[in-house]
């Protein structure tokens, strides 16, 4: 049996560019949600998001005229995925780069190039559009550009899941170096769609939280009773993963194992969960038994948690009977600090868990002053609580009824 | 070297990413600079732009040097 393990990490996201700048100010508690600025919200429900400020965006890993030419989860997918590259440490041969793939993903991909390159079309006419216009946003370029820098020649796609996007893509890459399809994998997910249109979009569908616009670091409160719906975030998380024996033969740094992946879908409604809970229920319980894990070996649920007034409950009562014998469970959501990063949300929520796995420490929910509703889970309100995780499970869930669930553990 | 030379040269320096002293008269956007077909596509719209001119698609084939531009300009900018 092929087993899985990561050797890389790399995150860009509101609190900051770097895994450790990302881990150490998840763990001072610090939010990344701010006001926007970039541009005018006026009028908007919700004035309020996780952005990354742009001097955050190295130009000597993606330079200026090549940001020009590519949308902007783009270049957060390369800034990710160079850091995870560097920290895996390889550099494939011929024979081996046919064996090394790229999947990362994106829920939305470049909004906000085809909102531009709309108006350009409607304002100035056909001979004003770019040549890079499409190539600048559709979502499998981040794929497409990360393996054509480093070389990689085995598997390349993209999944679009919403916001369950991120954990597809690593669940997929596990599964194909599990079917020794691959040896190796750059996965996760990238997302930049806090833009006016795609605040504008979410906020029409009413899914964003619009009670904090003066109060922006108080709007993500995942199971608070004050949640109002998600805040919106842009970012990217790239995991490398790699064949254990693979890994181990070259002396990689390994950082967990991939255990287990489940997939489901709610055949329910376009954007709201299922009440029971059973799609989240079901993912979870086929990544659980993939991983043979007995349930009261899971110490940790990472969160979808986003702070929508539905959504939160449906995760919490699907949890509690899933792990309705194990009471010393914590769970908590990274996204009341980074807010929802949609397609990047689950991989960037990955290499948080990781982190959690390596250092004992599970990162705290911010903002949860007054929880909905009693559980006898721990939901590690506003502080990090130190202890010994030995696995986990990471849940993300989409827009379509789509479900996604990893168990990460120590090797 | 003339204005437009100059002009010409600031695009395809701003565009290509090439340093300025590794471009002469006889360079070929694609062989010499490091362009692929989509750049040159993108390099006549930025022509297009400063010289206030339209390229049409036949005359855009032709402009392959930095001398096939700065000729194509002078006698088509306004």
């Amino acid at each position: 049996m092929r087993r899985v393990v990561v050797t890389g990490l790399g995150a860009i996201s509101p609190l900051g560019n770097g895994v450790e700048n990302n881990w150490n100010s998840l763990l001072d508690n610090k939010s990344g949600i701010k006001k926007i600025t970039k541009f005018n919200v006026e009028g908007y429900p919700c004035t309020i998001a996780g952005t990354i400020n742009d001097d955050l965006i190295d130009d000597n890993i993606v330079p200026l005229r090549e940001q020009r030419k590519i949308d902007r989860f783009i270049t957060l997918g390369m800034i990710a995925a160079d850091e995870a590259f560097i920290d895996a440490n390889f550099s494939p041969n011929e024979e081996e780069a046919n064996r090394y793939g790229v999947i990362i993903g994106s829920g939305i991909g470049g909004l906000d190039t085809i909102y531009k390159n709309s108006s350009i079309l409607d304002n100035q006419g056909i001979r004003k559009i770019s040549p890079f216009f499409i190539p600048s946003s559709l979502i499998n370029l981040t794929s497409g550009q990360v393996s054509i820098k480093y070389g990689l020649k085995g598997p390349n796609s993209s999944p679009v899941t919403a916001c369950a996007t991120g954990t597809h893509a690593i669940g997929d890459s596990f599964t194909l170096i599990k079917n020794n399809k691959a040896d190796l994998m750059i996965c996760g997910g990238s997302e930049a769609a806090v833009c006016n249109l795609g605040i504008a979009g979410f906020a029409a569908a009413r899914a964003l939280c619009d009670t904090f616009n003066d109060e922006p670091e108080a709007g993500s409160r995942p199971w608070d009773k004050r949640r109002s719906g998600f805040v919106m975030g842009e970012g990217a998380g790239v995991l490398v993963l790699e064949e254990y024996e693979h890994a181990k033969k070259r002396g990689a740094k390994i950082y967990g194992e991939i255990k287990g992946y489940g997939l489901s879908g709610d055949a329910y409604h376009i954007t709201k969960p299922s009440e029971d809970g059973n799609g989240g229920y079901r993912a979870m319980e086929m990544a659980i038994k993939e991983s043979k894990l007995p349930l009261e070996s899971i110490q940790y649920v990472n969160a979808h948690g986003t702070s929508t007034p539905v959504g939160d409950l449906i995760e919490l009562s699907a949890v509690e009977r899933m792990f309705e014998n194990n009471k010393n469970l914590f769970m908590s959501s990274n996204k009341s600090a980074i807010g929802h990063l949609l397609g990047a949300a689950g991989a960037v929520e990955a290499v948080f868990t990781l982190k959690s796995l390596q250092n004992s420490i599970i990162p705290a929910t911010l903002n949860l002053d007054d929880p909905e509703r009693d559980t006898f889970i721990d939901l590690v309100p506003k502080k990090p609580k130190e202890a010994k995780i030995i696995n986990a499970i990471s849940n993300s869930f989409g827009f379509g009824g789509t479900n996604a669930s990893l168990v990460m553990g120590s090797i | 070297m003339s204005d437009i030379e100059e002009r010409v040269k600031k695009i395809v320096v701003e565009h290509l990413g090439v340093e300025e002293s590794k471009i002469g008269s006889d360079s070929k956007f694609i062989d010499d600079l490091g362009a692929d077909s989509l750049d040159t596509v993108e390099l006549v719209m930025a022509f297009e732009e400063e010289f206030g001119c339209e390229i049409p698609d036949d005359a855009a084939e032709k402009i392959v040097t930095m001398k096939d531009a700065v000729s194509f300009l002078t006698a088509n900018s306004n």
